[in-house]
């Protein structure tokens, strides 16, 4: 029976990894147990806080950051560097907060939860440079509920943390005064959402918030508020350490953005996995490392970092996977880890899975999302069982466009749009299969 | 305010189910106020640390995690029915969560969910006479390389095949 409890695993073995190519995973154990305080510490971990806290002022740390130019990691492809430089700070300003998003909980996506649960200081290390850069006074890391064993080794870090004086007052002789909650959830997709997180660490509904203003002018009760994703936060410490150059040139001529992301596989694949590799590679390299599909299938689409993001098909196994690549064919990175669909299985069914999702974790507060994707989903449903009228396709079309950018408070909704409108962009026969009446006039 | 809603903040403040908060809760509670900057913020601890002793969140705790907090019953409520891991009614002794998300999807979810549906004689949403076990959808686990994927309590599953089941669940008496 222990053969089948979960653990998070990495695919690459340590004699693979070296912390000047693989700044997120090189602290790691084989064996998968957590990297604890003296581990940490015997590899140089928090030397970058001793580096900077104190001996640099936060301004500069902030465009350090901006020169590496770290995109959002949670799927969002923000540059971390720009958002820390638009957070009010400075005389007159209230001292806001460092808000850690662990809510993982996209579709396909099992990358923060590695980190979280066998490298837990690092994230801690990146939080406290990010709560100094920010001037920010506390840190929450805003964690899924059933994430147990990660609120096990964070509860453990921030512990050790604490009494090694990592946390708290005047951390590192600084006079900096920073220390960090751990905040855990009560399920909800839409917790994600960086307003919706904010709404949900108040102790409020998780609806996302009307913007501007933006959290870091206005967030969490009111105080300027950084909200960052954990593998961004896990990406400051070694830019910091080693400089904006060196951050860039981890992707070498793979990809514009820099350093390294953690990538996956899953489905029918045969050896589905994490990996740290450069930004940029392509998707065809992590195929192969997972071994391809099960049973000699063909492949017949994917999807390249999440339930939100659009399917692409085989001829795009070559396309760098960056912000901006994916963005250019149609789709997203989001958050990088990749979902693979066989020949034989089907696309209907896949995006009804998907549609049903969105549908139910949406928040409720906008209509075209309310309202329009248990529509889509129900239509998906008719559609399946090979009972769809003419017109539905054309119906569910409309029904994404209803839910492209600007029609609702946040990305939930044109999220949801994405798999679906893509989906009949590239096999449009398959549903129209689903038409009632249509395998009869076929055959 | 519509007529059913009102009802059910009544009887709510009526507190007809005799719900005593008990004090090594209520003391949790007041100590997790202090991690925010305002009381509300601790609501959704508060209700999971009710719920950690009672398995569920009956009306009485609503208005009793209200005054300890010093916010109206009607904030607590709202915050209680938004979240999917808040429960307003019992539930059984185990929650199992089954991941229904896309890659679970892909390998063989439908499958696993009905065999949990014969061991069990439960579907999704129900729980078994005998008050043993609960069985509800979840947001992808986040454990996709081992799908599919599911939590019994605080335990998480996968890849967990049909016949699995049988020897997994008693483990869960």
């Amino acid at each position: 029976m222990t053969a089948t409890r979960y653990r998070s695993r990495l695919h690459q073995a340590a004699p693979e990894r070296r912390l000047e190519t693989h700044p997120l995973t090189w602290w790691l154990h084989d064996d998968g147990r957590r990297v604890d305080l003296d581990d940490y510490v015997a590899k140089d971990g928090y030397g970058v806080v001793r580096q900077v806290l104190g001996r640099e002022a936060p301004d500069d740390v902030t465009e350090t950051l901006k020169a590496a130019n770290i995109r959002g990691r949670g799927g969002g492809g923000f540059s971390a560097g720009v958002k820390w430089s638009l957070t009010l700070k400075g005389e007159g300003m209230p001292r806001g907060y460092l808000v850690c998003n662990a809510d993982e909980m996209e579709p396909g996506t099992f990358k923060d939860r590695l980190l979280l649960e066998q490298v837990p200081h690092l994230l801690l290390e990146g939080m406290i440079l990010g709560g100094y850069a920010n001037a920010s006074c506390y840190g929450y890391i805003f964690l899924r509920g059933e994430y147990v064993a990660a609120a096990r080794a964070l509860d453990q870090a921030i512990e050790e943390a604490r009494a090694a004086g990592w946390l708290g007052r005047d951390i590192a002789g600084s006079g900096y005064d920073f220390d960090i909650a751990l905040h855990t959830g009560a399920g909800r997709y839409i917790c994600g959402e960086e307003t919706a997180l904010i709404n949900s660490l108040e102790g409020q509904r998780a609806n996302p918030r009307a913007k501007p203003p933006f959290p870091g002018q206005s967030g969490a009760w009111g105080k300027p508020t950084v909200v960052n994703n954990v593998e961004t936060l896990c990406n400051v410490p070694a830019a910091l350490r080693f400089g904006a150059d060196w951050y860039q040139g981890l992707s070498g001529e793979r990809s514009g953005d820099g350093g390294t992301k953690l990538y996956g596989v899953s489905g029918r694949v045969r050896r589905p996995g994490l990996w740290e590799l450069p930004m940029g590679t392509p998707a065809g390299e992590l195929l192969d490392r997972a071994g391809g599909l099960r049973d000699g299938r063909a492949l017949k689409a994917w999807l390249p970092g999440g339930g939100s993001t659009g399917f692409l098909l085989q001829e795009h196994l070559d396309l760098a996977l960056d912000f901006d690549t994916l963005g250019e064919a149609g789709s997203r990175l989001g958050t990088g880890l990749l979902t693979l669909v066989a020949e034989d299985q089907s696309l209907v069914a896949l995006v009804r899975n998907l549609e049903e999702f969105f549908a139910r974790e949406s928040c409720g507060w906008c209509t075209p999302c309310r309202d329009g994707l248990p529509w889509a989903a129900e239509l998906l449903r008719s559609l399946e069982r090979g009972e769809g009228q003419p017109g539905d396709i054309e119906r569910l079309e409309a029904l994404a466009a209803d839910q492209g950018p600007g029609k609702t408070f946040c990305a939930h909704a044109p999220g949801a749009a994405m798999p679906l409108a893509s989906a009949i962009h590239y096999f449009r026969d398959e549903f129209e299969r689903g038409i009632a009446g249509a395998s009869e006039e076929v055959g | 305010m519509r007529e059913p809603v009102r009802e059910h903040l009544q009887s709510l403040a009526s507190d007809g189910d005799g719900f005593v908060l008990d004090p090594d809760d209520r003391r949790a509670i007041e100590q997790e106020r202090h991690h925010y900057e305002q009381p509300q913020a601790a609501c959704i601890e508060a209700l999971k640390i009710v719920q950690r002793r009672h398995g569920w969140v009956p009306d009485g705790a609503i208005v009793a995690i209200a005054e300890t907090l010093g916010i109206g019953p009607a904030a607590v409520e709202g915050v209680a029915t938004f979240y999917s891991l808040i429960f307003r009614q019992p539930v059984g002794r185990h929650v199992i969560l089954v991941c229904d998300s896309s890659a679970c999807f892909l390998t063989g979810y439908d499958t696993l969910r009905q065999a949990l549906a014969r061991e069990l004689g439960l579907d999704l949403g129900e729980t078994s006479a005998d008050g043993r076990f609960t069985l509800l959808p979840v947001c992808c686990l986040g454990a996709c390389d081992g799908a599919p994927a599911l939590m019994i309590d605080d335990d998480t599953y996968g890849p967990v095949a049909p016949e699995d089941l049988a020897e997994l669940l008693e483990a869960y008496p």
